[in-house]
Protein backbone atom coordinates (compact mmCIF):
# COMPACT_ATOMS: atom_id res chain seq x y z
CA UNK A 1 0.00 0.00 0.00
CA UNK A 2 1.28 3.40 -0.93
CA UNK A 3 1.73 6.29 1.84
CA UNK A 4 -1.38 7.66 0.91
CA UNK A 5 -4.69 6.76 0.43
CA UNK A 6 -6.40 8.61 -2.64
CA UNK A 7 -7.99 6.48 -4.57
CA UNK A 8 -9.33 2.71 -4.89
CA UNK A 9 -6.41 2.71 -7.72
CA UNK A 10 -3.87 2.97 -4.60
CA UNK A 11 -4.34 -0.64 -3.50
CA UNK A 12 -3.96 -3.89 -4.77
CA UNK A 13 -6.79 -6.68 -4.34
CA UNK A 14 -4.65 -8.23 -1.68
CA UNK A 15 -4.36 -4.71 -0.10
CA UNK A 16 -7.46 -4.48 0.30
CA UNK A 17 -8.13 -7.47 1.64
CA UNK A 18 -5.78 -6.99 4.28
CA UNK A 19 -7.40 -3.59 5.05
CA UNK A 20 -10.64 -5.69 5.69
CA UNK A 21 -8.78 -8.88 8.02
CA UNK A 22 -6.94 -6.06 9.74
CA UNK A 23 -10.54 -4.27 10.26
CA UNK A 24 -11.83 -7.48 11.63
CA UNK A 25 -9.71 -8.51 13.84
CA UNK A 26 -10.12 -4.43 15.30
CA UNK A 27 -13.86 -5.52 15.25
CA UNK A 28 -12.92 -8.38 18.05
CA UNK A 29 -10.96 -6.11 20.04
CA UNK A 30 -13.22 -3.58 19.85
CA UNK A 31 -16.21 -5.72 20.61
CA UNK A 32 -14.81 -5.90 24.18
CA UNK A 33 -13.96 -3.75 26.92
CA UNK A 34 -10.85 -2.57 25.37
CA UNK A 35 -11.76 0.17 23.30
CA UNK A 36 -9.12 2.63 22.87
CA UNK A 37 -5.33 1.45 21.51
CA UNK A 38 -2.26 2.72 22.12
CA UNK A 39 -0.60 2.36 18.92
CA UNK A 40 -1.35 5.93 17.12
CA UNK A 41 -0.14 7.29 20.60
CA UNK A 42 2.14 10.88 20.07
CA UNK A 43 0.84 10.87 16.43
CA UNK A 44 -1.49 13.78 14.66
CA UNK A 45 -4.37 13.09 12.62
CA UNK A 46 -5.70 16.52 10.98
CA UNK A 47 -9.50 16.35 9.95
CA UNK A 48 -9.17 19.10 6.80
CA UNK A 49 -13.26 18.91 5.67
CA UNK A 50 -13.64 22.07 3.13
CA UNK A 51 -17.11 20.20 2.38
CA UNK A 52 -19.62 19.51 5.01
CA UNK A 53 -19.96 15.79 6.14
CA UNK A 54 -21.51 14.61 9.25
CA UNK A 55 -20.35 10.54 9.16
CA UNK A 56 -17.15 10.61 7.84
CA UNK A 57 -15.97 13.26 9.95
CA UNK A 58 -16.77 11.66 12.94
CA UNK A 59 -16.21 8.06 11.97
CA UNK A 60 -12.34 9.26 11.37
CA UNK A 61 -12.27 11.24 14.71
CA UNK A 62 -13.76 8.35 16.04
CA UNK A 63 -11.15 5.96 14.33
CA UNK A 64 -8.11 8.21 15.27
CA UNK A 65 -9.29 8.55 18.71
CA UNK A 66 -9.81 5.15 19.76
CA UNK A 67 -5.99 4.44 18.47
CA UNK A 68 -4.81 7.35 20.46
CA UNK A 69 -3.77 9.44 17.94
CA UNK A 70 -4.45 13.29 18.67
CA UNK A 71 -7.22 14.79 16.43
CA UNK A 72 -7.29 18.02 15.06
CA UNK A 73 -10.67 19.00 13.12
CA UNK A 74 -10.51 21.50 10.89
CA UNK A 75 -13.25 22.92 8.53
CA UNK A 76 -13.60 25.50 5.94
CA UNK A 77 -16.48 27.28 7.66
CA UNK A 78 -15.16 29.63 10.60
CA UNK A 79 -11.51 29.32 9.15
CA UNK A 80 -9.66 31.05 7.32
CA UNK A 81 -10.64 29.70 4.08
CA UNK A 82 -13.42 31.93 4.62
CA UNK A 83 -10.94 34.77 4.43
CA UNK A 84 -9.32 33.84 1.23
CA UNK A 85 -6.86 31.11 2.30
CA UNK A 86 -5.52 28.77 -0.40
CA UNK A 87 -5.06 25.29 0.01
CA UNK A 88 -1.28 25.76 -0.04
CA UNK A 89 -1.00 27.72 2.69
CA UNK A 90 -3.83 25.90 4.99
CA UNK A 91 -1.67 22.64 4.24
CA UNK A 92 1.37 24.56 5.13
CA UNK A 93 0.23 25.78 7.82
CA UNK A 94 -0.65 22.06 8.90
CA UNK A 95 2.63 20.75 7.93
CA UNK A 96 4.24 23.33 10.69
CA UNK A 97 2.27 21.88 13.66
CA UNK A 98 3.39 18.60 12.45
CA UNK A 99 0.72 16.08 11.11
CA UNK A 100 1.23 13.24 10.60
CA UNK A 101 -1.81 12.36 8.25
CA UNK A 102 -4.38 14.65 6.84
CA UNK A 103 -7.88 13.31 6.11
CA UNK A 104 -9.28 15.74 3.23
CA UNK A 105 -12.57 16.55 2.03
CA UNK A 106 -12.64 18.66 -0.71
CA UNK A 107 -15.61 19.61 -3.07
CA UNK A 108 -12.91 19.40 -6.27
CA UNK A 109 -12.03 16.41 -7.98
CA UNK A 110 -8.41 15.63 -7.34
CA UNK A 111 -7.86 18.15 -4.18
CA UNK A 112 -6.16 14.75 -2.64
CA UNK A 113 -3.95 13.93 -5.17
CA UNK A 114 -2.97 17.76 -5.63
CA UNK A 115 -2.25 17.77 -1.62
CA UNK A 116 -0.29 14.40 -2.13
CA UNK A 117 1.88 14.84 -5.04
CA UNK A 118 2.65 18.56 -4.21
CA UNK A 119 5.48 18.70 -1.49
CA UNK A 120 3.47 20.94 0.60
CA UNK A 121 3.25 18.85 3.20
CA UNK A 122 5.26 15.26 4.31
CA UNK A 123 1.88 13.73 6.27
CA UNK A 124 0.10 10.89 5.00
CA UNK A 125 -3.46 11.99 2.77
CA UNK A 126 -6.57 10.24 2.78
CA UNK A 127 -9.13 10.89 0.56
CA UNK A 128 -12.50 11.44 2.62
CA UNK A 129 -14.27 12.62 -0.39
CA UNK A 130 -12.68 14.72 -3.56
CA UNK A 131 -15.90 15.99 -5.61
CA UNK A 132 -17.34 13.65 -7.86
CA UNK A 133 -13.85 11.63 -8.11
CA UNK A 134 -13.21 9.23 -5.36
CA UNK A 135 -14.18 8.55 -1.70
CA UNK A 136 -11.78 5.06 -0.94
CA UNK A 137 -13.08 4.39 2.92
CA UNK A 138 -16.88 4.44 1.97
CA UNK A 139 -15.93 1.89 -0.43
CA UNK A 140 -13.76 -0.34 1.79
CA UNK A 141 -16.20 -0.30 4.59
CA UNK A 142 -18.74 -1.06 1.90
CA UNK A 143 -17.19 -3.99 1.30
CA UNK A 144 -16.12 -4.87 4.81
CA UNK A 145 -19.78 -4.52 5.67
CA UNK A 146 -20.63 -6.97 2.72
CA UNK A 147 -18.56 -9.66 4.13
CA UNK A 148 -19.75 -9.86 7.22
CA UNK A 149 -23.01 -10.20 5.79
CA UNK A 150 -21.64 -12.85 3.22
CA UNK A 151 -18.83 -14.71 5.27
CA UNK A 152 -18.96 -17.28 1.79
CA UNK A 153 -17.15 -14.06 0.40
CA UNK A 154 -14.23 -13.37 2.58
CA UNK A 155 -10.95 -13.37 0.05
CA UNK A 156 -12.93 -12.23 -3.04
CA UNK A 157 -16.48 -11.58 -4.03
CA UNK A 158 -16.18 -13.83 -7.40
CA UNK A 159 -20.01 -14.36 -8.30
CA UNK A 160 -21.79 -11.62 -5.90
CA UNK A 161 -24.34 -9.32 -7.49
CA UNK A 162 -24.17 -6.01 -6.97
CA UNK A 163 -26.44 -3.29 -8.03
CA UNK A 164 -25.83 0.44 -7.71
CA UNK A 165 -28.84 2.55 -7.75
CA UNK A 166 -29.32 6.27 -8.47
CA UNK A 167 -27.30 9.23 -8.77
CA UNK A 168 -24.25 7.54 -10.16
CA UNK A 169 -22.88 10.72 -12.15
CA UNK A 170 -22.24 12.63 -9.04
CA UNK A 171 -20.98 9.48 -6.83
CA UNK A 172 -17.63 9.45 -5.69
CA UNK A 173 -18.58 6.38 -3.57
CA UNK A 174 -20.54 4.34 -6.63
CA UNK A 175 -16.65 5.49 -8.38
CA UNK A 176 -14.88 4.30 -5.51
CA UNK A 177 -17.15 1.09 -5.04
CA UNK A 178 -17.34 0.39 -8.47
CA UNK A 179 -13.55 0.15 -8.82
CA UNK A 180 -13.15 -2.23 -5.19
CA UNK A 181 -15.94 -4.38 -6.22
CA UNK A 182 -14.81 -5.05 -9.50
CA UNK A 183 -10.86 -5.19 -8.03
CA UNK A 184 -12.73 -8.02 -6.03
CA UNK A 185 -14.29 -9.86 -8.38
CA UNK A 186 -18.21 -8.99 -8.02
CA UNK A 187 -20.63 -8.50 -10.92
CA UNK A 188 -21.62 -4.69 -10.87
CA UNK A 189 -24.61 -3.39 -12.37
CA UNK A 190 -25.70 0.60 -12.47
CA UNK A 191 -28.99 0.84 -12.55
CA UNK A 192 -29.94 4.76 -13.04
CA UNK A 193 -31.91 6.89 -14.97
CA UNK A 194 -29.64 7.61 -18.72
CA UNK A 195 -29.33 11.21 -17.55
CA UNK A 196 -27.38 10.26 -14.29
CA UNK A 197 -24.75 7.67 -16.08
CA UNK A 198 -21.73 9.38 -16.75
CA UNK A 199 -20.09 9.59 -19.97
CA UNK A 200 -17.54 6.74 -20.50
CA UNK A 201 -19.27 4.36 -18.27
CA UNK A 202 -18.79 1.49 -21.13
CA UNK A 203 -15.22 1.43 -20.01
CA UNK A 204 -16.30 0.46 -16.75
CA UNK A 205 -16.22 -3.40 -16.16
CA UNK A 206 -20.19 -2.76 -14.97
CA UNK A 207 -23.40 -3.71 -16.65
CA UNK A 208 -25.82 -0.84 -17.17
CA UNK A 209 -29.90 -0.92 -16.35
CA UNK A 210 -32.33 1.83 -16.85
CA UNK A 211 -35.13 -0.63 -15.32
CA UNK A 212 -34.73 -1.03 -10.89
CA UNK A 213 -37.43 -3.58 -11.43
CA UNK A 214 -35.38 -6.17 -13.74
CA UNK A 215 -32.66 -5.59 -11.70
CA UNK A 216 -33.92 -5.65 -8.06
CA UNK A 217 -34.97 -9.73 -8.81
CA UNK A 218 -31.52 -11.33 -8.52
CA UNK A 219 -28.82 -9.12 -6.52
CA UNK A 220 -27.14 -9.79 -3.51
CA UNK A 221 -26.44 -6.46 -2.44
CA UNK A 222 -28.58 -3.18 -3.22
CA UNK A 223 -26.68 -0.19 -3.19
CA UNK A 224 -28.63 2.56 -3.03
CA UNK A 225 -27.09 6.48 -3.66
CA UNK A 226 -28.15 9.79 -2.57
CA UNK A 227 -29.60 12.38 -4.92
CA UNK A 228 -27.43 14.67 -4.50
CA UNK A 229 -29.18 17.85 -5.36
CA UNK A 230 -26.22 20.11 -3.93
CA UNK A 231 -24.20 19.32 -6.82
CA UNK A 232 -27.68 19.21 -9.91
CA UNK A 233 -26.67 22.26 -11.50
CA UNK A 234 -29.19 20.96 -14.32
CA UNK A 235 -32.80 19.19 -14.01
CA UNK A 236 -31.32 15.27 -14.74
CA UNK A 237 -35.08 13.83 -14.32
CA UNK A 238 -38.85 15.18 -14.53
CA UNK A 239 -39.71 15.42 -10.63
CA UNK A 240 -38.46 14.00 -7.83
CA UNK A 241 -41.71 12.21 -7.52
CA UNK A 242 -40.96 10.49 -10.70
CA UNK A 243 -37.96 9.60 -10.09
CA UNK A 244 -38.61 8.16 -6.58
CA UNK A 245 -41.17 6.01 -9.26
CA UNK A 246 -38.64 4.52 -11.40
CA UNK A 247 -35.61 4.36 -9.14
CA UNK A 248 -36.41 4.36 -5.53
CA UNK A 249 -36.56 1.52 -3.23
CA UNK A 250 -40.14 1.33 -2.27
CA UNK A 251 -42.52 -1.57 -0.41
CA UNK A 252 -42.52 -3.40 -3.61
CA UNK A 253 -38.99 -3.63 -4.19
CA UNK A 254 -37.95 -4.30 -1.14
CA UNK A 255 -40.27 -7.34 -1.63
CA UNK A 256 -38.95 -7.99 -4.66
CA UNK A 257 -35.48 -8.66 -3.05
CA UNK A 258 -33.93 -12.09 -2.44
CA UNK A 259 -34.60 -13.27 0.61
CA UNK A 260 -30.72 -12.82 1.81
CA UNK A 261 -30.27 -9.50 -0.21
CA UNK A 262 -29.09 -6.31 1.70
CA UNK A 263 -29.77 -2.80 0.67
CA UNK A 264 -26.94 -0.33 1.66
CA UNK A 265 -27.46 3.57 1.29
CA UNK A 266 -23.83 5.95 2.21
CA UNK A 267 -26.22 8.24 3.89
CA UNK A 268 -27.34 10.77 4.18
CA UNK A 269 -30.77 9.52 2.74
CA UNK A 270 -33.45 11.22 1.88
CA UNK A 271 -35.99 9.49 2.53
CA UNK A 272 -38.73 9.37 0.35
CA UNK A 273 -36.81 9.95 -2.57
CA UNK A 274 -34.60 7.36 -3.28
CA UNK A 275 -35.13 5.11 -0.23
CA UNK A 276 -38.95 4.55 1.39
CA UNK A 277 -38.94 4.88 5.18
CA UNK A 278 -40.25 1.00 5.64
CA UNK A 279 -36.71 -0.13 3.13
CA UNK A 280 -34.59 2.09 5.37
CA UNK A 281 -35.80 0.74 8.54
CA UNK A 282 -36.17 -2.79 7.34
CA UNK A 283 -34.03 -5.71 8.73
CA UNK A 284 -32.27 -5.63 5.31
CA UNK A 285 -31.33 -2.12 5.68
CA UNK A 286 -27.75 -2.39 6.71
CA UNK A 287 -26.84 1.44 7.08
CA UNK A 288 -25.87 1.45 10.55
CA UNK A 289 -23.69 -1.47 10.33
CA UNK A 290 -21.92 0.79 7.40
CA UNK A 291 -21.63 3.49 9.96
CA UNK A 292 -20.19 1.65 12.65
CA UNK A 293 -17.95 -0.47 10.16
CA UNK A 294 -16.40 2.83 9.22
CA UNK A 295 -14.93 3.26 12.11
CA UNK A 296 -13.20 -0.01 12.15
CA UNK A 297 -12.32 0.25 8.39
CA UNK A 298 -10.21 3.48 9.24
CA UNK A 299 -8.86 2.56 12.27
CA UNK A 300 -7.56 -0.06 10.22
CA UNK A 301 -6.47 2.46 7.10
CA UNK A 302 -5.06 4.50 9.79
CA UNK A 303 -3.38 2.32 11.22
CA UNK A 304 -1.86 0.84 7.97
CA UNK A 305 -0.69 3.95 7.16
CA UNK A 306 0.44 5.32 10.69
CA UNK A 307 1.20 2.14 12.72
CA UNK A 308 4.83 1.32 11.35
CA UNK A 309 7.86 3.01 9.97
CA UNK A 310 7.68 6.22 7.82
CA UNK A 311 11.03 4.88 6.39
CA UNK A 312 12.26 1.35 6.01
CA UNK A 313 14.93 1.49 9.23
CA UNK A 314 16.63 -0.71 11.21
CA UNK A 315 15.00 -3.68 11.77
CA UNK A 316 15.45 -4.82 15.45
CA UNK A 317 14.88 -8.18 17.27
CA UNK B 1 9.41 14.24 -0.30
CA UNK B 2 10.73 11.51 0.52
CA UNK B 3 11.04 8.49 -1.77
CA UNK B 4 12.78 6.30 0.93
CA UNK B 5 9.44 5.13 1.91
CA UNK B 6 8.72 1.09 2.66
CA UNK B 7 6.39 0.09 -0.17
CA UNK B 8 4.93 -2.84 1.44
CA UNK B 9 2.25 -3.07 -1.37
CA UNK B 10 5.05 -4.66 -3.35
CA UNK B 11 5.58 -7.29 -0.88
CA UNK B 12 1.55 -7.75 -0.02
CA UNK B 13 1.31 -9.07 3.53
CA UNK B 14 0.13 -12.31 2.81
CA UNK B 15 3.07 -13.12 0.74
CA UNK B 16 5.29 -11.86 3.25
CA UNK B 17 3.69 -13.55 6.22
CA UNK B 18 4.08 -16.80 4.11
CA UNK B 19 7.69 -16.47 3.17
CA UNK B 20 7.75 -15.49 7.07
CA UNK B 21 6.52 -18.74 8.24
CA UNK B 22 8.81 -20.67 5.87
CA UNK B 23 11.89 -21.80 7.67
CA UNK B 24 13.73 -22.94 4.39
CA UNK B 25 13.99 -19.49 3.45
CA UNK B 26 16.20 -18.50 6.85
CA UNK B 27 17.87 -22.05 6.59
CA UNK B 28 19.40 -21.14 3.32
CA UNK B 29 20.41 -17.96 4.42
CA UNK B 30 21.71 -18.70 7.71
CA UNK B 31 24.13 -21.28 9.09
CA UNK B 32 22.01 -24.01 11.07
CA UNK B 33 24.21 -24.30 14.39
CA UNK B 34 22.27 -26.88 16.72
CA UNK B 35 18.87 -28.76 16.99
CA UNK B 36 18.30 -28.12 20.65
CA UNK B 37 15.07 -29.64 21.19
CA UNK B 38 13.56 -32.03 18.98
CA UNK B 39 9.79 -33.13 18.68
CA UNK B 40 9.62 -35.73 21.57
CA UNK B 41 11.61 -33.36 23.63
CA UNK B 42 9.23 -30.08 22.67
CA UNK B 43 6.50 -32.72 23.65
CA UNK B 44 8.10 -33.85 27.34
CA UNK B 45 8.65 -30.22 28.14
CA UNK B 46 4.90 -28.81 27.12
CA UNK B 47 3.57 -31.72 29.55
CA UNK B 48 5.79 -30.57 32.49
CA UNK B 49 4.46 -27.45 31.90
CA UNK B 50 1.32 -29.01 32.14
CA UNK B 51 2.13 -30.88 35.15
CA UNK B 52 4.03 -27.48 36.72
CA UNK B 53 0.82 -25.18 35.90
CA UNK B 54 -2.08 -27.43 38.26
CA UNK B 55 0.84 -28.22 41.02
CA UNK B 56 1.22 -24.16 41.23
CA UNK B 57 -2.21 -23.03 40.79
CA UNK B 58 -3.47 -26.16 43.29
CA UNK B 59 -5.99 -27.39 39.95
CA UNK B 60 -7.08 -25.53 37.02
CA UNK B 61 -10.52 -24.30 38.37
CA UNK B 62 -9.44 -21.01 37.61
CA UNK B 63 -7.27 -21.04 35.22
CA UNK B 64 -7.05 -19.98 31.27
CA UNK B 65 -4.43 -19.71 28.67
CA UNK B 66 -3.68 -17.19 26.22
CA UNK B 67 -0.94 -18.30 23.44
CA UNK B 68 0.61 -15.48 22.19
CA UNK B 69 0.35 -15.56 18.12
CA UNK B 70 1.99 -16.90 15.94
CA UNK B 71 3.40 -19.95 17.80
CA UNK B 72 2.68 -19.52 21.27
CA UNK B 73 -0.99 -19.73 20.22
CA UNK B 74 -0.02 -23.03 19.29
CA UNK B 75 1.79 -23.78 22.04
CA UNK B 76 -0.85 -22.90 24.10
CA UNK B 77 -3.36 -25.40 22.47
CA UNK B 78 -0.79 -28.21 23.11
CA UNK B 79 -0.26 -27.19 26.56
CA UNK B 80 -4.61 -26.98 26.92
CA UNK B 81 -4.40 -30.60 25.66
CA UNK B 82 -2.24 -31.87 27.94
CA UNK B 83 -4.12 -30.49 30.60
CA UNK B 84 -7.34 -31.92 29.27
CA UNK B 85 -5.62 -35.24 29.36
CA UNK B 86 -3.89 -34.86 32.96
CA UNK B 87 -7.06 -33.55 34.88
CA UNK B 88 -9.45 -31.36 33.05
CA UNK B 89 -9.79 -28.77 29.90
CA UNK B 90 -9.34 -25.19 30.51
CA UNK B 91 -10.42 -21.99 28.51
CA UNK B 92 -8.13 -21.06 25.64
CA UNK B 93 -7.41 -18.27 23.96
CA UNK B 94 -5.47 -16.07 21.71
CA UNK B 95 -3.57 -12.60 22.25
CA UNK B 96 -2.11 -10.22 20.08
CA UNK B 97 -0.08 -7.90 21.05
CA UNK B 98 1.09 -6.06 17.64
CA UNK B 99 -1.02 -2.90 18.77
CA UNK B 100 0.86 -2.52 22.01
CA UNK B 101 4.60 -3.23 20.44
CA UNK B 102 7.14 -0.25 21.90
CA UNK B 103 8.46 -0.95 18.08
CA UNK B 104 5.90 -0.59 15.71
CA UNK B 105 7.45 2.46 14.58
CA UNK B 106 10.54 1.08 13.88
CA UNK B 107 9.16 -1.72 11.15
CA UNK B 108 6.68 -1.58 8.35
CA UNK B 109 3.24 -2.32 8.79
CA UNK B 110 2.22 -5.49 10.23
CA UNK B 111 -0.73 -7.26 9.75
CA UNK B 112 -3.01 -8.36 13.21
CA UNK B 113 -3.31 -11.72 14.02
CA UNK B 114 -6.05 -13.03 15.72
CA UNK B 115 -7.29 -12.06 19.56
CA UNK B 116 -9.73 -14.52 20.58
CA UNK B 117 -10.65 -14.17 24.56
CA UNK B 118 -12.59 -17.26 26.15
CA UNK B 119 -16.19 -17.09 27.18
CA UNK B 120 -15.67 -16.19 30.66
CA UNK B 121 -13.15 -13.88 30.19
CA UNK B 122 -10.14 -13.38 32.43
CA UNK B 123 -11.28 -11.51 34.94
CA UNK B 124 -9.87 -12.82 38.07
CA UNK B 125 -8.70 -15.61 36.51
CA UNK B 126 -5.19 -16.98 36.57
CA UNK B 127 -4.22 -16.23 33.27
CA UNK B 128 -0.82 -17.74 31.74
CA UNK B 129 0.49 -16.59 28.68
CA UNK B 130 2.43 -18.59 26.86
CA UNK B 131 4.87 -18.20 24.06
CA UNK B 132 7.90 -19.33 22.22
CA UNK B 133 10.49 -17.56 23.09
CA UNK B 134 11.53 -14.95 25.52
CA UNK B 135 14.38 -12.94 24.82
CA UNK B 136 14.13 -8.86 25.58
CA UNK B 137 10.61 -9.71 27.25
CA UNK B 138 9.44 -6.81 25.71
CA UNK B 139 6.38 -9.10 24.12
CA UNK B 140 5.36 -9.53 27.09
CA UNK B 141 5.02 -6.63 28.20
CA UNK B 142 3.13 -5.53 25.18
CA UNK B 143 1.04 -8.70 26.37
CA UNK B 144 0.41 -7.10 30.33
CA UNK B 145 -0.39 -3.73 28.57
CA UNK B 146 -3.12 -5.61 26.53
CA UNK B 147 -4.37 -8.08 29.04
CA UNK B 148 -5.16 -4.92 31.33
CA UNK B 149 -7.56 -3.68 28.73
CA UNK B 150 -9.27 -6.58 28.69
CA UNK B 151 -10.00 -6.81 32.56
CA UNK B 152 -7.85 -7.73 35.48
CA UNK B 153 -6.48 -10.78 36.15
CA UNK B 154 -5.86 -12.29 39.10
CA UNK B 155 -2.85 -12.93 38.81
CA UNK B 156 -1.06 -13.41 35.13
CA UNK B 157 1.98 -16.10 34.48
CA UNK B 158 4.21 -16.62 31.97
CA UNK B 159 4.90 -20.21 30.15
CA UNK B 160 7.41 -20.23 27.43
CA UNK B 161 9.07 -23.54 25.59
CA UNK B 162 12.80 -21.31 25.22
CA UNK B 163 14.06 -18.71 27.66
CA UNK B 164 17.37 -17.37 25.76
CA UNK B 165 18.25 -14.94 28.21
CA UNK B 166 18.76 -11.25 27.40
CA UNK B 167 16.23 -9.46 29.11
CA UNK B 168 16.02 -5.88 28.29
CA UNK B 169 13.11 -5.44 31.04
CA UNK B 170 12.35 -7.37 34.53
CA UNK B 171 10.52 -9.75 33.56
CA UNK B 172 10.62 -13.36 34.07
CA UNK B 173 9.27 -16.99 33.28
CA UNK B 174 6.82 -19.10 35.37
CA UNK B 175 7.44 -22.40 33.82
CA UNK B 176 10.19 -22.69 31.27
CA UNK B 177 10.31 -25.68 28.80
CA UNK B 178 14.07 -25.28 28.42
CA UNK B 179 16.69 -22.52 29.57
CA UNK B 180 19.15 -21.86 26.56
CA UNK B 181 21.91 -20.09 26.67
CA UNK B 182 22.72 -17.85 23.69
CA UNK B 183 24.70 -14.43 22.46
CA UNK B 184 22.62 -11.97 21.18
CA UNK B 185 24.00 -12.25 17.75
CA UNK B 186 22.61 -16.14 17.20
CA UNK B 187 18.97 -16.45 17.03
CA UNK B 188 16.73 -19.26 18.07
CA UNK B 189 13.92 -20.63 15.57
CA UNK B 190 10.82 -22.70 17.12
CA UNK B 191 9.55 -24.31 14.51
CA UNK B 192 6.68 -25.73 15.04
CA UNK B 193 4.19 -28.91 13.19
CA UNK B 194 0.66 -27.05 12.92
CA UNK B 195 2.94 -24.14 11.11
CA UNK B 196 6.02 -25.36 9.74
CA UNK B 197 5.28 -29.33 8.92
CA UNK B 198 7.80 -30.65 12.34
CA UNK B 199 8.34 -29.77 15.71
CA UNK B 200 12.37 -28.60 16.61
CA UNK B 201 14.13 -25.90 18.47
CA UNK B 202 17.05 -24.44 16.88
CA UNK B 203 19.98 -21.76 17.29
CA UNK B 204 21.02 -20.26 14.36
CA UNK B 205 24.21 -17.59 13.64
CA UNK B 206 23.97 -14.42 11.91
CA UNK B 207 22.25 -11.39 12.83
CA UNK B 208 18.63 -11.37 12.01
CA UNK B 209 15.90 -12.85 13.19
Amino acid sequence: MNRHLLSINDLSAADAIEILNTANELSKISDGPMRKLPTLRGRTVVNLFFEDSTRTRISFESAAKRLSADVINFSAKGSSVSKGESLKDTAQTLQAMGADAVVIRHGASGAAQRLADSGWISASVINAGDGTHEHPTQALLDAYTIRSKFPQYSENFAGLKVAIVGDILHSRVARSNVLLLTKLGAKVTLVAPPTLIPVGVQDWQVGVSYDLDAVVKDVDVLMMLRVQSERMKDSFFPSEREYSRGYGLDSARLHALQEHAIVMHPGPMNRGLEISAESADSHRSVVLAQVSNGVLVRMAVLYQLLGGAALTGEVGA
Amino acid sequence: MDFNIHRWYLCPAREARKSFNDPSREAAKEKKLATVLDAGEIGRALKRIAHEIIEHNHGLDNVVLLGIPTRGAFLGERIGKFLAEIQSPVPVGTLDITLHRDDLRMRPPRPLLPTVIPIGGIEGKDVVLVDDVLYSGRTIRAALDALGEIGRPRTVQLAVLVDRGHRQLPIRADYVGKNIPTSASESVRVLLDEIDGSDSVQILSGDSK
